[in-house]
């Protein structure tokens, strides 16, 4: 009897094998993987610990790995702790570089000046959520938050566009946005229904934006938010809302997004660095460098690249570390 | 005249037929009973067989030399696992050097030399019995506040095995004590009966009957840990890794790197991920293979 056991798990694992040899080649093939190591710095040692937002985390984790290919001796690693989680560790000096979705609260701060840890804070990105509709959709060019709020709120009974503004046709509304593991999800739920995670849940949740997009473009009445960057993948497919936080119809654009004027559904991200990180050579490598790869980084990440004044001021405060 | 036989009979074929109807009735139950236990047999059969077909036929074209080659990657051409494979096989190989002989040390203590009836002793058993019951996360914020905090130890690979190996152990000390208990006195006493210390007799047969025991138990207890993510998150393991994980350096595991590329948008990550899968199902189907050889080549019949 035991023999026979034996022998299932023999089978079992030579299964496997044959299995790991036979098949293989289900990546598709990605020009922008190219990456060369021409002028690496072999020079720079150390490690960078990244922790914190899960929303900044593709963003770091590129511009890590891209990082260490210039800087091959150099460890950076990257956790997902939660932009609070982050900076809890960041205040007890586990970590060099803490990623945030938002700036640091003030209790945060606190908790930093008691552990006697200073820090730099650099703007790294700008992340905007884009709403988007139809192109059969003639009615709706503008929302205003409150109808957002109208549209999303978790105990909301509009299945209508005329549900949400009377002057709309009665349309059956469908719903699609990101999956609640999502940093976009949660910004704008806290933005929209002033609660993180407060959303009604008839909507199609997708991780997959390009679901989103699909489904948005096979439905007249469909209205769908995500990343900006995504949308601008995709603009002839598809329309585009202009957000009325009280002040007038704004259109989401990479202006916008940077100067802020698109409100609420725009945000900075932030990476604040330790002084006692920014001291290491190759913590400072990796500021420069980050700056200097701004542009492509971000737009890899899909997100909204650095304001000019915003780059201006990223680089000078890499310029203040060099000394 | 025949009134009351006729009764009487009537009486006798009601009641024959009620225990008649009563057998049907039991018959049908039993049959419904059956097929339930059938039914439950085969459930977990089922879900087993559904879920791995899913994995193999997601992961299978995925599972190439670059997983096993490369770091994780924000390009799922370059995306591979390997410092989550070898910080999940350092994983195991201490837990294997440091929780194993003291879990089997522990559990020889407690069913050959302790004296039962001390309070201390049953307060030992009490609390190894509660340490099974205790959620994986809270072991994770006690590995945060002891081990990473506490000791300055760091969110480092060891810290992180360490605090698998607490919770690993009183399972392991729980299936060692019942492998010990199971073997018959007549071994110990017979042992004895032949001039033996005790300290020879639990060495030279006890513990080696003990073994296709102890050995199914540890398995068990590591496969667990191995497959564990809730605490080493909380202990601070990362989620992006790219160089070969040490003692005392950063780390992911396997459970953490498929639960990130789960969550990631492009439709390959999810074939990673499953692929990754494989790779975990592998590892354990190895270390069960291990269990039952070591199993068979101990097993002794009384």
């Amino acid at each position: 009897m035991f023999k026979r056991k034996s022998l299932i798990t023999i089978i079992a694992v030579a299964g496997i094998g044959a299995a790991v040899t036979a098949c293989g080649g289900g990546r598709s093939s990605d020009t922008a993987a190219a990456t060369t190591a021409a002028n690496a710095d072999t020079s720079l040692s150390g490690s960078i610990v990244i922790d914190g937002s899960s929303t900044v985390a593709p963003l770091a984790t590129l511009a890590a790995e891209n990082f260490q290919v210039q800087a091959p001796n150099v460890s950076v690693t990257v956790g997902t702790s939660g932009t609070g989680g982050g900076f809890a560790k960041f205040c007890n000096e586990e970590t060099d570089v803490s990623s945030a979705s938002r700036a640091i609260k003030p209790e945060e701060q606190a908790e930093c000046d008691a552990k006697g840890v200073k820090f730099v804070e650099l703007i790294v990105g700008n992340d905007g959520i884009a709403l988007i509709t139809n192109k059969e959709n003639t009615w709706a060019t503008c929302i205003t938050t409150a109808e957002l709020a109208t549209m999303w709120a978790p105990d909301s009974e509009a299945t209508t566009w005329q549900d949400i503004n009377s002057a709309w046709p009665a349309e059956e509304l469908k719903l699609f946005g990101p999956g609640t593991d999502s940093g976009t999800f949660d910004f704008f739920t806290k933005s929209i229904n002033g609660e993180e995670g407060a959303s009604r849940t008839d909507f199609s949740p997708t991780e997959d934006d390009n679901v989103t997009i699909k489904g948005v473009e096979g439905e007249k009445g469909g209205l769908g938010y995500l990343g900006l960057s995504y949308y601008e993948q995709n603009p002839d497919k598809l329309s585009l809302l202009q957000v009325d936080s009280g002040s007038g119809c704004v259109a989401p654009s990479t202006t916008t997004v940077q100067d802020a004027t698109y409100t609420p559904l725009s945000r900075p991200l932030y990476m604040y660095f330790s002084e006692q990180a920014t001291q290491r050579p190759e913590v400072r490598a990796f500021i420069d460098y980050y700056v200097a790869n701004e542009a492509s980084l971000t737009k890899e990440a899909l997100f909204v690249p650095l304001a000019d004044q915003q780059l201006a001021t990223a680089k000078t405060t890499a310029a203040g570390l060099a000394g | 005249m025949n009134g009351p036989t006729r009764t009487a009979s009537k009486h006798a074929a009601k009641a024959v037929e009620h225990s008649l109807a009563g057998r049907r009735h039991r018959s049908v139950t039993a049959t419904i009973f059956l097929g339930y236990l059938l039914f439950s047999t085969f459930f977990g059969l089922i879900a087993l067989t559904v879920l791995l077909f899913t994995i193999f036929r997601d992961g299978l074209p995925f599972l190439d030399s670059t997983l096993f080659a490369n770091g994780p990657s924000a390009h799922p051409a370059l995306a591979g696992a390997r410092p989550a494979i070898i910080a999940s096989i350092m994983i195991a190989i201490v837990l294997v050097a440091t929780t194993l002989p003291i879990a089997i040390a522990t559990a020889v203590y407690l069913e050959e030399f302790a004296q039962k009836e001390r309070f201390w002793i049953r307060l030992i058993e009490l609390n190894i019995q509660n340490l099974a019951a205790i959620p994986s996360i809270i072991f994770g914020i006690l590995g945060l506040a002891f081990l990473v905090r506490g000791l300055g130890l760091g969110p480092v690979l060891l810290a992180g095995a360490l605090i698998l190996g607490l919770q690993m152990l009183p399972t392991v000390i729980i299936a060692a004590r019942e492998a010990l208990r199971a073997v018959p006195d007549s071994v110990r006493q017979g042992g004895m009966a032949l001039g033996a210390t005790r300290l020879q007799v639990v060495w030279r047969e006890v513990l080696p009957a003990a073994i296709p025991g102890i050995a199914t138990g540890s398995i068990l207890g590591l496969s667990r840990a191995i497959g564990e993510t809730a605490p080493l998150l909380m202990v601070g393991a990362a989620t992006f890794v790219s160089f070969n994980p040490e003692l005392l350096t950063q780390y992911t595991v396997l459970p953490i790197m498929i639960y990130q590329w789960i969550k990631l948008p492009q439709a390959d990550f999810q074939g990673l991920a499953a692929a990754a899968i494989i790779i975990l199902l592998a590892i354990l189907i190895t270390m069960n293979g291990f269990a039952i050889w070591m199993r068979n080549r101990f097993e002794r019949k009384w």
